[in-house]
């Protein structure tokens, strides 16, 4: 009965976290009704936001689980050195993210930035480019620092899962004659299916929920032209001319269902009630 | 041979991930008068190690230092509080609701503050709690308690119950056993949850950029923005502050990085 009590505690602490998602919606389900959803439909915005996000987490994940895959086969593998890889592998995941994206934007900067320089020397490219400035190039600027600060979390995902699959099984393959190219599609890959869609869900929902390499990197740019749902959305309640908690909290409301959608389809595929029965 | 190219290919890989965080620290040593040679060099010709002096005796940054300090001690302790036995009951008894309520810690888990930070705002507005410690070490608390229960439940599970039986038969009380026998074995779950926790609140940046407004509250992920800003570009102190504020943590993390995937691939590894 004393461990029931304090078990109420964390579960007030949560249902503290969860108010907050009531208290959006209770916010206007009263005042204004609907209304709000039907001005943030009228946004001209809106659109090209909702194009960015597709974007900017189609291509995060995508590049993240490919290159990963790739590490993750590399880190699986025994040689000399390779706690180092894994020691280096932990920097960009430990260190805070906006530090990282204030660090990005001094890389890039057009004329102090030592990717410019180093591109230039290299002859990649002709004159330096405005990495953060140039419509074009934004995006992809930021895709950049998604995916490498993505990468550590999803490699150990999926070494965890390479090392999970039992050295017997690669034996096998071989008796029965089969090639590396053969083995891999027909062995490994089935095998860490698992372990790649935890990754892909996982980090489909941190990065659309990513907020401090978009505010960073975008930093210069007026407007919303490269902006996702969620940097939009705290523009419109905190920094924009609208100053709009309404219509903020409306997308917020959007936001946290997509999230949530996500989360469903992950606790699905992993089937969380059976790691109950442990 | 063969392992030869993979040290050498292994050296490459760790050198692309550290490289940016070299020029941080290549960056954080440099005087404010090469910070703007165009074209940039990697290397200061002055290595300035003052700047960090610099930034350690800026009472801005001891602020900062402070209230994150505070806020990520107070978070993790008030997780661990509530973690724990929470952890320990999912673990050993079946009750009513705990389908319930552990699905409801998943999904915190895989939530993050950012996609709820404006009702987060309304509610500590109404609550008048912005720019108070209350509310960050509140926020922090409720989303790492998830990842704690989680984590913890699952190294009170692996403690065979036989265990404590023994302890029970030998004369020990439930509390008793529950403090000497049941937590010292699941150390390394509590150390976890523990550096997890305050790491986690030690990063965070968009609610408590939301949350403290008032310059004296401001945490360091937030306060060192203001080194670079339209009117100043002290780029050598914010990476001299970035780097104290980023290698105890890698060192941190680098010790629970073994617990870390399990744990947050909640109810996927078994």
């Amino acid at each position: 009965m004393l461990i029931g009590a304090v078990v109420l505690f964390p579960a007030v602490e949560l249902v503290r976290a969860s108010l907050s998602r009531y208290s959006i919606t209770g916010l206007y389900q009263g005042a204004v009704g609907g209304r709000n959803y039907a001005r943030l439909l009228q946004q001209d915005a809106l659109g090209p936001v909702a194009l960015n996000t597709l974007t900017w987490v189609g291509a995060v994940v995508g590049l993240t689980l490919v290159i990963s895959l790739a590490l993750a086969q590399f880190l699986d593998l025994e040689f000399p050195g390779r706690r180092l890889v894994r020691w280096a592998l932990i920097v960009p995941w430990a260190a805070s993210l906006i530090m990282t994206s204030k660090l990005f934007v001094w890389i890039y900067d057009y004329y102090f930035g030592l990717l410019n320089r180093a591109l230039v020397a290299l002859h990649v490219v002709r004159g330096p480019i405005d990495w953060l400035g140039d419509d074009r190039t934004v995006m992809g600027a930021m895709i950049g620092v998604g995916v490498f600060v993505s990468l550590p979390f999803t490699t150990y995902v999926l070494l965890a899962g390479l090392q999970s699959i039992p050295g017997e099984v690669y034996e096998a393959a071989r008796v029965d004659g089969a090639s590396g190219w053969r083995t891999y599609w027909a062995v490994t890959l089935p095998l860490l299916r698992p372990a790649l869609v935890v990754a892909a869900v996982l980090n489909l929902i941190y990065v659309f929920n990513s907020f401090p390499i978009v505010w960073t990197l975008n930093d210069r740019n007026p407007g919303f032209g490269h902006d996702t749902l969620i940097t939009y959305m705290y523009k419109i309640a905190f920094k924009s001319a609208l100053r709009d908690v309404g219509l903020a909290a409306a997308l917020g409301v959007v936001n946290v269902l997509l999230t949530l959608a996500a989360v469903l389809v992950y606790l699905n595929t992993v089937r969380w009630r059976e790691s109950f029965e442990a | 041979m063969r392992r030869a190219g993979r040290t050498v290919a292994g050296q490459l890989v760790a050198l692309a991930l550290l490289a940016p965080y070299l020029v941080m620290l290549l960056t954080a040593l440099k005087p404010e008068a090469e910070l703007r040679t165009s074209p940039p060099r990697l290397l200061p010709s002055d290595w300035q190690p003052g700047n960090f002096v610099t930034v350690l005796a800026d009472p801005g940054f001891q602020s900062w230092l402070r209230v994150s300090l505070v806020v990520a001690a107070l978070s993790t302790a008030l997780v661990v509080v509530a973690a724990v036995p929470a952890a320990y009951h999912t673990a050993r008894r079946r009750f009513r609701g705990r389908t319930a309520f552990l699905l409801l810690v998943l999904v915190t888990q895989m939530f993050s503050p950012t996609a709820l930070v404006v009702g987060l705002y309304r509610e500590f507005f109404e609550l008048d709690l912005v720019n108070t410690y209350s509310a960050l070490i509140l926020t922090n608390a409720a989303f790492n308690l998830a990842f704690a229960i989680w984590m913890l439940r699952a190294f009170f599970a692996s403690i065979p119950r036989e265990v404590e039986e023994a302890a029970a038969v030998d004369g020990c009380g439930r509390l008793r056993t529950l403090v000497s026998i049941v937590l010292p074995l699941a150390r390394p779950g509590i150390v976890t949850v523990v550096i997890f926790a305050f790491i986690a609140a030690w990063n965070e940046y968009v609610v408590a950029l939301t949350l403290m407004t008032d310059p004296d509250m401001k945490p360091l992920t937030v306060g060192i923005t203001s080194y670079v800003t339209a009117y100043v570009q002290h780029w050598n102190l914010l990476f001299a502050a970035s780097t104290l504020a980023i290698v105890p943590v890698v060192i941190l993390f680098a010790l629970i990085e073994p617990y870390l995937v399990a744990g947050l691939t909640a109810g996927s590894v078994k």
